[in-house]
């Protein structure tokens, strides 16, 4: 949804051979990262940058917005923005919580995603069927999905515990670990130089992880595959790519806009469910607070495509959970890691040739590195507004280079062709 | 044919109106189902705003109310019509409160005369809410992001800064006995007069003069001036309207700044009238601006009975609550009216649309093809298919 | 069936087979609002020929084709193929029953391979992966057209599109091949390229039907000629039986307008010099490359070539609207730096050449159009306020001088057809008396009657000593019409040519990058 500023040309290169140097240019900046990160925990003594328990929130705070993300993938990949993902997780929460109030928890699972999916439905009716302003129907569900779920937690909370706003303790869904991992604990707490910090992240990534993380982790490439090697996924996708050509070959492209808005709805509405159940344990109005937004932005940073998605979703996740625990400590600590950060990225745009912008990331990398040295501690409410901040610091840096289902947004009507 | 063609408005004026009808179905229907008179419900509200005992009383309360709404809808229009979504009215507007509440209660201004305190308060914040929607639009023209996900960004990043700013360690106060941290109170020749209203002493704000002039400013600026055909265009068809000599990127950016202005003005109607500091409670009105902009077709007589009919909606719930039927119908009743307005906006201007097209087509007789009104985004190659 | 009103019966005799026609088509009516499209259409095309269809802008073919298609369904009449009756309801169905469509504005995406745009919707045939990639380029092989199948679309260029679209349609199986104006955007030399490969088709069997406006070409390749006129089968005929002035006879059933000689308006004054003029992109590269030439005072000035050669970029840069480096001279004045209003003001006046994306507000109604382009001066704006008044007042006269038929001014522009919503933005860039006119595509998609018009429009502004930068794809327009002629290759002017002794086939040749540089002589 980002307005691209240009046309990328083509990849030149055998697809093959740009395959595999995508993957050592990423292999190479993962690496940078962990060890610019283990660096600044080993001067800062911020332990909880890569602390098993920081790691833990981070996948679990990143699973939301991935499915939010995923969502918005599904839908515009079919050639229709949904802004309403944020309602339909919305829905989700409260799916979650009452279907694992009468149904137990898996119920409560299955119920998050069908209520976001009858939001994706309504969504889907709007802009497929009626050829509402994607935006606008977007809004308007946002706005619907607030009162409802107030209006149906009324009913289904009060005399039990809850009310409107809140509902009773929810039922939790089981943990998995991968066995024999223990020993890492030991080297965790050693505090060596990388080596603790890989510790700390196998052992956060790796145990007592919720049953929907893994359900959540294994959708990613369950969406690559679907999307990009079935007949089904080739379908839906060429309804955000070109409509018409579609239309014209026999594809039936309101059926598949509906598929991608409905199966969007219900993975926002399986992140709401996550929200209820696991992070939670209870529907709290307000208690998606914008992840539903946030996982757009992942979607626009990957490109529209699963991967990179996934990984934006990790990169909010993290900062996400940072705030919520040791906050202050630890994103101020963070202030180095996103100095030096931004001195990369300026080398980079200066050898790229892009001047202004190699200029405004010094800029902002000394910034950081000024409020660092002069503060000990960053207010609490700047540490709550970070994740938001970091969205549109990465929008904004990373707008160039994307590429959007070509008829991505716009209306769609059969036989105008 | 006359100029106001009954084809043309006819569809589109009544889309409103059979939508509320539609929601109000609708949220019978939800009544029934939980064992309530729909009759009863709705007989209740309008006896509580317009009856003899409470009347008095609920009409000041709701012209107040309309009066935030309108200018919160006013902002959002402004960005409507040029194709931008400002969704970041809700923190553009409490910054704007904030900053002008805090400016207002400064010691330095006591020698000023109020009413120039008043208008000074006013511009700041103006300036504040022009500010903070400038960001998105440098975001939008410089980055290419979307405005509708920065605003709503910013919306989150604002209320941080309220939040830190409205602490007694900056710019707030607390007030003595009670733990409430809030601006200092604006001395009373800072607060702004207002209207009597017959049979009861509450008082409507002055501000909704301003809020007339807001509604009239917008009318005028969008269809008598240069700026606000340009605007239009831009809305319309922004390829043909940058081929017509608009400037793209200084269109986005005075139309986010002008509509950022307008929504800083939301505040104050309360600030000024009714509670004269700030206090944590500003909040609420960005997204319910946005309802009723698209309730009233981004018109600028629409959104003032739109805005009429939502506070409406607003004062009566309460009698709900005495009558046991759960205010969140109201809620219920709001979104799906919007929903419905959008839906039945889009088939009135379809309905419209084929109407006029074969009016033209009987008139002239010549052969003319059902053609999507959407300039279409094709291969450049050729747009128009004539009917071969 | 297809007796039409000149009496050319039926080429019964012709038919050399007795296998049932490949396509049958009885009495077909289609109507839209306010108008009928098709009436009573006949038509019986045998297996293994090329059948072409003929008729102006507005006649009913592309209607026809999408009932045949399956896109739309007929009113009455009914349809054969292969000598059974069959009811299409979807394009699907058609392409079951052996019927493949080569649309003229080319349905690809852009972010796909060949082999994706190719395999949707005929996933079943053979899989969407190594397997359908080999059928694919079977395909190619047997029938010569030479199609990479792991391509992207993006990277392919018009010709590449068209062999994509039509390897599509035999991908899928289809015995019966239409073409929608698929010459449309090539030059004389790719039209040779296709006619060889559609005569490639028929020689195994296949059937070609061809639609087409362009008379000489469809006597160079068809094996039997069907004209419509105003929804209507109006003959049936062979090529030999008949030349290129009785085809067009037929199809408006009056004489053709055409360009004809006339006085030399051009003045020695200069009105636009441009000198070097270039457009980068992002990356680096030229999309117009040091482009000069000056248009004097009563000159119009043509530029001929193929779509996608910078005309448009040209344009843009001449406009304002892309930015570009290098002098531009108008009148005297350097306005290189300028923006697009400011030399709108100055006086170019634009016509552009996709009117519903650039030039107006559909839903808008036509005054207000009127004032498009032009809002910041008499008589649309006093100051800084619109003068509505005056702008609906000049907008009356507009219609009436123009000729722009409609009910009544407030009509919205998306309501009125092509040619008048063309006539309205031609008379509107005229109203302002413009130095410079920018005319692109003047007369793309319009209906004969209105492209005398606009023609007679851009000869009256010659006459009043304008001058007049014509881009156009249609030869014999800018042959006719201009004083002297460009040819644009790749981003680069390669060539000059007098219009008065230039053949449509040299232009062509040219704009194929035949000649690099220097004249081409008579």
């Amino acid at each position: 949804m980002t307005t691209p500023t240009l046309l990328p040309a083509a990849a030149s290169a055998p697809p093959a051979a740009a395959r595999s140097r995508r993957i050592w240019r990423l292999l190479l900046v993962v690496t940078a990262a962990l060890a610019a990160i283990s660096a600044v925990r080993a001067i800062t003594g911020a332990t909880d940058l890569t602390s098993t328990g920081a790691i833990s929130a981070a996948l679990a705070a990143a699973v939301p917005i991935g499915l939010a993300g995923l969502g918005g993938l599904w839908s515009e990949r079919a050639g229709v923005v949904n802004i309403g993902l944020e309602g339909m997780m919305i829905l989700g929460t409260f799916g979650g919580a009452w279907g694992a109030l009468t149904f137990g928890p898996w119920g409560g699972v299955v119920a998050g995603a069908v209520f976001g999916a009858l939001g994706g439905l309504l969504h889907a009716l709007a802009t497929v069927t009626f050829n509402v302003d994607h935006i606008v129907s977007g809004v308007a569900i946002n706005l619907l999905a607030t009162g409802l779920a107030r209006y149906l937690a009324s009913f289904a909370f009060t005399g039990i515990g809850g009310g409107p706003t809140q509902s009773p303790i929810v039922p939790s869904l089981p943990k998995w670990s991968v066995p024999g991992l223990g020993w890492l604990a030991g080297i965790e707490q050693r505090g060596w130089f990388l080596v603790s910090d890989l510790a700390g992240i196998i052992r956060g990534a790796l145990t007592e992880l919720s049953a929907l993380t893994v359900i959540a982790v294994i959708l990613v490439p369950v969406t690559y595959f679907v999307l990009w090697r079935t007949a089904f996924g080739l379908r839906l996708r060429s309804c955000g790519e070109n409509p018409k050509a579609a239309e014209s070959l026999g594809v039936n492209v309101y059926r598949y806009k509906y598929y991608g808005v409905v199966i969007s709805g219900a993975l926002a509405g399986l992140g709401g469910a996550f929200l209820s159940i696991v992070a939670a344990s209870i529907f709290r109005e307000g208690q998606t607070a914008g992840r539903g937004y946030i996982g757009l932005a992942t979607m626009i940073f990957g490109n529209w495509r699963p991967g990179g998605l996934a990984s934006g979703a990790l990169l909010f996740g993290y900062t996400d959970a940072l705030q919520l625990r040791r906050g202050s400590e630890s994103v101020h600590a963070l202030l180095l890691f996103i100095a030096a950060v931004l001195a990369a990225i300026a080398i980079f745009q200066f050898y790229r040739g892009h001047r202004v912008v190699g200029i405004v990331s010094i800029a902002l990398a000394a910034g950081a590195l000024l409020w660092y040295f002069t503060t000990d501690q960053i207010p609490v409410e700047f540490v709550r507004a970070m994740p938001y901040v970091i969205t549109l610091v990465v929008l904004a840096l990373a707008a160039q280079r994307l590429r959007m289902p070509a008829a991505d947004g716009q209306p769609y009507r059969k036989g105008e062709g | 044919m006359s100029r106001l063609d009954w084809r043309r408005w006819l569809p589109t004026t009544l889309a409103p109106i059979l939508a509320i009808l539609l929601a109000a179905a609708i949220s019978s229907l939800v009544l029934i189902g939980s064992g309530k008179d729909p009759w009863h419900a709705f007989s209740s509200m309008v006896e509580y705003a317009f009856g003899e005992r409470t009347g008095p009383a609920s009409m000041v309360d709701m012209l107040n109310r309309a009066t935030t709404f309108y200018l919160s809808a006013i902002a959002v229009a402004i960005g409507f019509r040029m194709g931008l979504f400002n969704i970041g009215v809700e923190g553009q507007f409490r910054l704007a409160t904030l900053l002008a509440g805090a400016f207002g209660a400064a010691t330095f201004l006591d020698p000023v005369p109020g009413p120039i305190r008043i208008t000074l308060m006013i511009v700041v914040a103006m300036a504040v809410g022009a500010g903070w929607a400038g960001i998105a639009a440098l975001l939008r023209v410089y980055r290419g992001v979307s405005e509708v996900i920065s605003t709503i960004m910013l919306n989150f990043v604002g209320g941080s800064i309220f939040a830190f700013l409205l602490t007694d360690q900056y710019l707030g106060v607390k007030q003595p006995g009670s733990e409430n941290v809030t601006t200092p109170i604006l001395p009373e020749n800072a607060w702004m007069p207002s209207f009597p209203f017959p049979n009861t002493n509450q008082r409507v704000f002055g501000f909704i003069v301003i809020a007339v002039l807001v509604g009239f400013g917008y009318w005028f600026l969008l269809g008598r001036t240069r700026f606000g055909f340009d605007l239009r265009a831009s809305g319309m068809n922004p390829t043909a309207a940058v081929a017509s000599g608009v400037n793209a990127k200084k269109m986005i950016i005075v139309t986010m700044l002008i509509s950022g202005a307008v929504a800083g003005l939301v505040g104050l109607p309360g600030l000024l009238g009714r509670d004269h500091a700030v206090t944590t409670s500003v909040g609420g009105l960005g997204f319910t601006g946005i309802a009723i902009a698209l309730l009233g077709r981004n018109h600028p007589v629409g959104i003032a009975f739109a805005a009429l009919l939502w506070a409406f909606l607003d004062r009566t719930r309460i009698i709900l609550d005495l009558e046991q039927i759960p205010q969140e119908t109201i809620v219920i009743m709001q979104s799906v009216t919007v929903l419905a307005v959008v839906v039945m906006g889009e088939l009135a201007a379809r309905y419209s649309r084929r109407q006029q097209q074969r009016s033209v087509g009987r008139a002239t007789g010549e052969a003319i093809v059902e053609r999507p009104a959407v300039a279409a985004a094709g291969t450049g190659v050729e747009s128009a298919r004539e009917g071969s | 069936m297809s007796a039409g009103e000149d009496g050319s019966g039926p080429p019964g005799a012709a038919a050399t087979t007795d296998r049932p026609p490949a396509v049958e088509l009885r009495g077909i009516t289609k109507r839209f609002p306010g108008v009928v499209a098709n009436h009573d259409i006949c038509l019986t095309v045998q297996p293994g020929r090329i059948h072409a269809i003929v008729g102006e802008n507005g006649a009913g073919k592309s209607t026809l084709m999408k009932i045949l298609y399956g896109m739309l369904q007929p009113d009455e009449g009914q349809i054969f193929v292969d000598g059974s009756p069959v009811r299409f309801h979807s394009p699907q169905q058609a392409i079951r029953a052996g019927i493949g469509m080569v649309h003229q504005h080319f349905m690809l995406a852009d972010n796909f391979t060949v082999a994706e745009n190719v395999v949707l919707g005929a996933e079943k045939i053979a899989g969407i992966g190594a397997a359908a990639n080999q059928r694919i380029a079977e395909i190619s092989r047997r029938y010569g057209l030479g199609v990479d199948p792991g391509r992207l679309m993006a990277d392919l260029g018009v010709g590449d599109r068209q062999r994509v679209e039509i390897l599509k349609v035999l991908y899928r199986g289809a015995r019966i091949i239409i073409l929608d104006e698929p010459t449309a955007v090539l030059v004389p030399q790719e039209v040779e390229e296709l006619f060889t490969n559609l005569r490639g088709l028929t020689r195994e069997g296949l059937t070609v039907l061809f639609i087409s406006h362009k008379l000489d070409e469809v006597l160079a390749v068809a094996d039997e000629i069907t004209v419509i006129r105003r929804g209507t089968t109006v003959a049936t005929v062979t090529p030999d039986s008949v030349t290129t002035r009785d085809l067009a006879t037929l199809m408006v059933g009056s004489e053709l307008p055409s360009p004809e000689a006339r006085e030399s308006t051009v003045t020695d004054v200069p009105m636009l010099t441009v000198d070097g003029l270039t457009v980068t992109d992002s990356s680096g590269r030229h999309l117009i490359e040091d482009i000069s030439f000056t248009i004097h005072k009563g000159e119009v000035l043509g530029i001929a070539g193929v779509e996608g050669n910078g005309q448009a970029e040209l344009v843009e840069a001449i406009m304002g609207i892309r930015p570009a480096t290098g002098t531009i001279v108008l009148d005297g004045q350097s306005i290189a730096g300028w923006g697009t209003r400011r030399r709108r003001e100055a006086g170019i006046g634009y016509i552009p050449e996709d009117r519903h994306r650039q030039g107006l507000l559909l839903d808008a109604p036509l005054w207000e159009n009127r004032m498009l382009g032009h809002q910041t001066e008499p008589p649309n704006a006093r100051g800084a306020l619109l003068d509505i008044r005056g702008a609906r007042r000049d907008t009356e006269r507009l219609v009436a001088e123009y000729d722009v038929r409609t009910p009544s001014i407030d009509v919205p522009a998306g309501a009125l057809s092509g040619g008048n919503q063309q006539k309205l933005i031609v008379g509107r860039e005229m109203s302002h008396s413009p130095k410079l006119l920018v005319a692109a595509h003047p007369t793309r998609g319009v209906d004969v009657g209105a492209q005398a018009s606009i023609w007679e429009s851009i000869r009256a502004a010659r006459r009043a000593g304008m001058a007049v930068l014509l881009i156009s794809a249609d030869l014999d327009e800018l042959i006719g019409l201009s004083d002297t002629l460009r040819v644009m290759y790749r981003g680069r002017i390669v060539a000059e040519a007098d219009p008065a002794t230039v053949t449509p086939e040299q232009l062509g040749l040219a704009m194929t990058g035949g000649t690099v540089s220097g004249e081409v002589a008579a």
